[in-house]
């Protein structure tokens, strides 16, 4: 008798833990179903059944599962909304305790984030908002500073790091900080400018080395990386957008009854509010991962076709005028800005893309996106190429190069293996592996543009 | 007999709030009462029968509460609300003007069908 309830048990409970899963059904529902399954068995076993075809029957009984969980769906849909944010229904108390915690240590994170670009104020230094030309060098090689420690931060404690990933990660962002502010950069020069675009890059896949806690060296720890970036930046735009709006509110109802709160504004809400939001969108991607559909592919699958046709259209008037790139620095980093969204967008298309699906149209797209990337890539490589040889090198020009050096091994290896996948004699798996192994590069290629270039180019 | 699926929802809440009318109740023993009550003719998915209920916890036609029974679980007790009855006689007018209406033409096929008349 004591077997066949160890076994009843053990049914019960695997029956719950399926139940459990459903997000339209909450603890307080499972409770209740799971006490009519046992009054059901303990009559069916009084009626003479053994405990296990008692089980069985009480199941059939209780009715297909999925649509049971459909019926609570449409009586709590909000139930499928709501859990975006608070602990994710059927938690227990242990797992809500855990989410109370989180909450309140991603506040107080936030809050450190939005009070540490107000930190240089206490050592004398001017608000941000009112810099002059002197000081905006400070503010801008600093940036990453005020929020990127933060969030690894708050990745390691959330995965847990022990104490030398942990250590490993200050002592990368000490060193960090150390070379930004005591190179002797040349007032308003090229090099300091190169430094400080390109480190929040190579931080940034620091970052990417605690949310991914020990799964970095594993390609699926980095694509979820890569998925959690883009998210982010989705969720980060989404908040620009509504602290637009209450900063708007906030001098507009404050000069409807006659006081001026601009001050508060720049010097306050905008900063703190730009960098805690960093944060707060870093645990929303984090709170809300499984629950809704990703934005980003959403957003890929929109955007490829128009970027494929835009990129055509270039490379159809450029053939069709006989004229080749302006090599001017702006015309330059739009340029590579859209062979980075290209990328991104090749990034995202493949994180997203089931691995074991065949080939289809949007892959026959999106290989004509690469190449015609690919053929602008050269174009510019040419354009770069040719400038250096007239006026020699510079930071900007060697930066530029290397970039578009980098992107066109990444474009042309991709196509590569698209090809090879479309003509089915590659897995797509391959393309995903070449994207993951990939990633390192773009940061140590930044983090060589902050340590080495400066040096070579005598701080200029 | 199988009575059709539109029928056992349709009738679902109007049976829910009676039964208990006759007193509180919890899940399992309101799809116990059904099945005495119909003999054995209705039958319900027993998980449908929670829905349903929340369904009603809504509308304010009942009140759920927590408590401990003889078993020593945890149950979730029901119990109908003064809304809940004026909307239960409601309901019942109108299955009554219902079933009068289907009596009625009952009535009528039978006495067509009865002997004396042309088949």
């Amino acid at each position: 008798m004591a077997k066949h309830d160890d076994t009843l048990e053990a049914q019960i409970t695997q029956w719950r833990a399926y139940l459990r899963r459903r997000p339209a059904i909450r603890t307080g529902d499972v409770e209740e179903l799971e006490g009519h399954l046992r009054d059901q068995v303990t009559a069916l076993v009084d009626a003479g059944l053994a405990a296990d075809e008692a089980f069985l029957v009480a199941v059939k009984r209780m009715g297909n599962l999925d649509a049971v969980s459909r019926e609570f769906a449409r009586e709590h849909s909000e139930r499928l909304w709501k859990q975006l944010v608070v602990a994710p229904a059927g938690a227990t108390e242990a797992e809500r305790r855990a989410s109370s915690v989180e909450t309140l240590v991603v506040v107080g994170l936030a809050a450190a984030a939005g009070l540490a670009v107000k930190l240089p104020e206490l050592f004398g230094y001017p608000p941000l908002v009112n810099v002059d030309e002197e000081l905006l060098p400070f503010y801008f090689r600093n940036m990453s500073f005020f929020v990127l420690p933060i969030l690894a931060g708050y990745f390691a404690w959330k995965r847990r790091l022990d104490r030398a990933g942990c250590v490993r990660l200050a002592v990368v962002f000490a060193a960090a900080a150390l070379v930004i502010n005591v190179f002797p950069f040349a007032h308003g020069g090229h090099t300091i400018l190169l430094a400080a675009l390109h480190l929040p890059i190579a931080l940034w896949l620091v970052v990417g080395v605690a949310y991914a806690g020990g799964r970095w060296r594993d390609g699926g720890g980095r694509m979820d990386f890569v998925r959690f970036s883009g998210e982010l930046f989705i969720y980060y735009v989404l908040m620009a957008l509504g602290g637009g709006v209450l900063t708007g509110f906030t001098l507009a109802t404050f000069s409807a009854i006659g006081a001026n709160v601009e001050w508060f504004a720049q010097q306050w809400l905008l900063p703190c509010g730009a960098l805690g939001a960093v944060i707060v969108g870093a645990w929303l991607v984090e709170a809300k991962q499984s629950v809704v559909e990703n934005m980003a592919p959403v957003l890929t699958r929109l955007f490829t076709p128009l970027f494929a046709a835009v990129l055509l259209a270039v490379l159809a008037t450029m053939v069709w005028t006989g004229s080749g790139i302006d090599v001017e620095r702006e015309v330059l980093i739009g340029f590579d800005l859209l062979l980075a969204v290209v990328l991104g967008l090749l990034l995202y298309a493949v994180s997203a893309r089931d691995p074991h699906a065949p080939p289809d149209a949007f892959d026959a797209l999106q290989l004509l996106l690469v190449v015609s990337a690919l053929v602008l890539d050269g174009v510019a490589l040419a354009a770069i190429a040719g400038r250096i040889s007239e006026f020699g090198f510079s930071p900007n020009r060697v930066a530029a190069l290397g970039e578009n050096l980098i992107l066109l091994v990444n474009l042309a290896w991709s196509a590569w293996l698209y090809a090879r996948f479309l003509g089915g004699r590659g897995p797509f798996s391959a393309l995903e592996r070449w994207q993951t192994d990939y990633l390192p590069v773009y940061a140590v290629w930044a983090g060589f543009v902050v340590v080495a270039f400066p040096p070579l180019f005598g701080f200029l | 007999m199988n009575i059709s699926k539109d029928l056992v929802a349709a009738s679902a809440a109007p049976l829910v709030l009676a039964i208990l009318a006759e007193g509180d109740s919890y899940g399992y023993a309101i799809i116990k009462r059904v099945g005495e009550l119909s003999g054995g003719q209705l039958r319900w998915t027993d998980g449908m029968l929670y829905p349903v209920l929340h369904r009603l916890e809504r509308l304010g036609y009942v009140e759920a509460r927590w408590a401990t029974a003889e078993t020593g679980r945890r149950r979730r007790y029901y119990r109908i609300t003064k809304a809940g009855r004026a909307h239960l006689e409601t309901q019942r007018e109108q299955w009554q003007a219902v079933d009068a209406t289907l009596r009625g033409i009952w009535r009528t096929l039978t006495s067509m069908h009865a002997p004396g008349c042309p088949a």
